[in-house]
């Protein structure tokens, strides 16, 4: 079943010196799966994720052929009405716990604050949905953690936390912004599997933001390839090796392999016609029957 | 939770520690203070003894009274005798008042509190909201509205606007009540309690001494608020942008707060520790630079009383007003710190 579908978005700028597209007309349907964005820097992938929070702030302008979540029309909504979408149907997990949780307010206010707005009630129940989301998440001792402040605790722990407050008040859909970037990696994979079964459990569709592509490959289903603010690829994760555009066969052969080891891994050659082509689109019929 | 205890020990240490270095760096601030004016005073080319004496008294006299005032001692000693009267109370007699300094600084610098007090309070009634709107409407209405009111504080002489305030609300208008602190009938008639005329004639529960005090501070403070309201908002509006931008406003509008809830809630409660400083630097200076307000509204306080006592000659009245309005420097500070510490959980 399709939760968000998107036709032709496209985020544009205007600046001094003409407009600047940052997303330029992608179009992907989410079902309740685990989709990957991957891209270098620049490739438009969060403003993807921005643009359909409605997150892309003036002068940004957001338009589509098509924007619609559950079937009801999302893009460009009055913000009374976005707002009652986000959060409460849509959310997101950013790249830092350190600079997205607001260091002067304790963690407890925070996931309080983020529950009670959607869902309402008093404030003891809000606090006990709080301790429940962060056992959720694994945070041994949560009434201590529920008074501290953000500088009081670890990186993992407060994307952790971070993910317990963007899930209190049950999304349909998270988009995770980098969640990994800012993490040690010995404590990744621990929040990525948090996120995972939480993800599952709930039955939400979750959009992948990253530019780690083995990271995606193995933690999602499907992987679009962003380059330049527009699709070159989708194919789903197992796949990934077999890609057949030669920007994301080029991201492949610059990533280290061991049991392939070069001397010198080759530098990705860009060209200037992947702006323009077409996105290559694998077998996808077979694993999501009535997909894209 | 074995720990514990160890770590709140240690804290415990810490925040003692830094509450002894605080009060160490406050004592030497002060004393740096102290020996500064002391050597400004010994250092001005004004002969004390000739102040006293007269300047036809004879040798045999100006000796003795040089002696008498301890000027043959070493510049040490005379110094420790400076300190020690200070520390006592004594700024010595004023030579054109005939009054002990402490007396006149009781009198006049309650009338500067007052002043600085009213004025900074406008300014921060207007400035914090005025600064926090144009952050939030970057390039709006209220931005510019904001940007012209803050040029024109920035840029306007005090002594102009203040004449022109006069002409037009005390001479034309007739809404303000005109120069001095009281208008004659009420003169004199308010106890003194606390010295701040506006709190003194509320306790005596005279409504119409306060309406004519009020009446006659209101332009002056008025005036004062305008100068620190064009900083204030200023300072307000750059601390706010810096924080809008933050990550954690993402996450708040993520959630799906309210601009309102996003821009106060969050935003403001991150500014409020840096708008602190700001403020209580801005009273500071309205403390000791409401100068050329005071003269131009007759206004009996501390600026004026320094400025008439320096034009005077009068050094034991200058050191004692300058120390005091260093020491409320240096308590502002001192304030704005453990305001610092309350309010900011990273510092504790």
């Amino acid at each position: 079943m399709t939760l968000l579908s998107v036709r032709n978005l496209r985020v544009s700028f205007p600046t001094r010196q003409g407009t600047f597209e940052a997303v330029r007309g992608i179009s992907f349907d989410l079902g309740r799966e685990r989709l990957g964005v991957v891209g270098e820097s620049g490739s438009g992938k969060s403003m993807t994720g921005r643009a359909i929070l409605g997150l892309v702030r003036p002068p940004g302008i957001v338009t589509a052929d098509r924007m619609e979540l559950e079937g009801q029309p999302i893009l460009n909504l009055p913000e009374g009405r976005m707002r009652r979408i986000r959060g409460r149907r849509i959310s997101m997990v950013m790249q830092d716990p350190k600079f997205s949780l607001n260091p002067v307010m304790t963690i407890g206010d925070q996931i309080v604050e983020a529950y009670r707005l959607h869902a309402g009630g008093a404030k003891p129940a809000a606090r006990q949905k709080a301790l429940e989301m962060l056992r959720a998440v694994q945070i041994r001792d949560p009434e201590r953690v529920m008074g501290a402040y953000p500088h009081e605790v670890s990186g993992g722990m407060g994307q952790r936390i971070m993910i317990a407050m963007m899930l209190a008040p049950d999304p349909e859909i998270l988009i995770a912004d980098e969640p990994t970037s800012a993490l040690d990696v010995s404590v990744r994979t621990e929040v990525l599997n948090i996120m995972d079964r939480l993800v599952r459990d709930r039955g939400m569709g979750l959009i992948f933001i990253s530019h780690d592509l083995n990271l995606v490959a193995q933690f999602c289903d499907r992987v679009l390839i962003m380059y330049a603010g527009r699709i070159v690829e989708t194919l789903a994760a197992k796949d990934l090796h077999q890609a057949r555009h030669p920007y994301t066969q080029g991201l492949l052969n610059s990533l280290p392999r061991l049991d392939a080891p070069v001397d010198r891994l080759p530098v990705l050659q860009r060209q200037d016609s992947w702006r323009e082509g077409d996105t290559i689109t694998q077998s996808l019929e077979t694993e999501f029957p009535g997909g894209l | 939770m074995p720990p514990a205890p160890n770590g709140r020990a240690a804290a415990r240490r810490r925040r003692a520690r830094s509450i002894g270095g605080t009060v160490l760096s406050l004592v030497l601030t002060l004393l740096g203070l102290l020996l500064v004016t002391f050597i400004i005073g010994r250092v001005m080319p004004i002969d004390p003894v000739l102040k006293v004496v007269g300047d036809r008294a004879t040798q045999a006299q100006y000796d003795a009274a040089y002696q008498a005032m301890g000027l043959d001692q070493p510049l040490y000693i005379q110094f420790a005798r400076y300190l020690g009267d200070v520390v006592t109370g004594d700024f010595g007699r004023s030579i054109s008042t005939g009054q002990l300094v402490v007396d006149d600084i009781k009198r006049v610098f309650p009338a500067t509190v007052e002043l600085a007090t009213l004025g900074t309070l406008i300014g921060v009634l207007i400035g914090v909201p005025l600064g926090v709107i144009a952050a939030a409407r970057r390039g709006g209405v209220v931005d510019q509205v904001a940007r012209v009111v803050a040029l024109v504080g920035y840029s306007m002489p005090i002594f102009w606007l203040g004449l022109m305030g006069l002409l037009v609300f005390y001479g034309i208008l007739g809404w303000v009540g005109g120069p001095g602190r009281q208008g004659i009938i009420y003169d004199g008639m308010i106890p003194t309690v606390t010295g701040l005329i506006l709190v003194d004639s509320l306790i005596a529960g005279d409504w119409g001494a306060f309406k004519d005090a009020f009446s006659h501070i209101i332009l002056p403070a008025s005036l004062l608020g305008y100068f620190s309201l064009a900083y204030i908002s200023r300072m307000t509006r750059s601390f706010m942008l810096e924080q809008l931008s933050a990550e954690y406003i993402t996450t708040a509008r993520v959630k799906g707060l309210s601009e309102r809830a996003v821009i106060w809630r969050h935003a403001f409660r991150n500014i409020r520790i840096p708008l602190i400083t700001v403020i209580a630097l801005s009273f500071g200076s309205l403390l000791e630079g409401s100068v050329l307000t005071e003269i131009i509204f007759s206004w009996p306080g501390l600026g004026q009383y320094i400025t008439k006592s320096l034009l005077a000659g009068d050094m034991n009245a200058v050191l004692g007003g300058t120390v005091v309005v260093g020491t409320c420097f240096v308590a502002l500070n001192l304030l704005s710190d453990i305001l610092y510490r309350v309010l900011d959980p990273r510092s504790k």
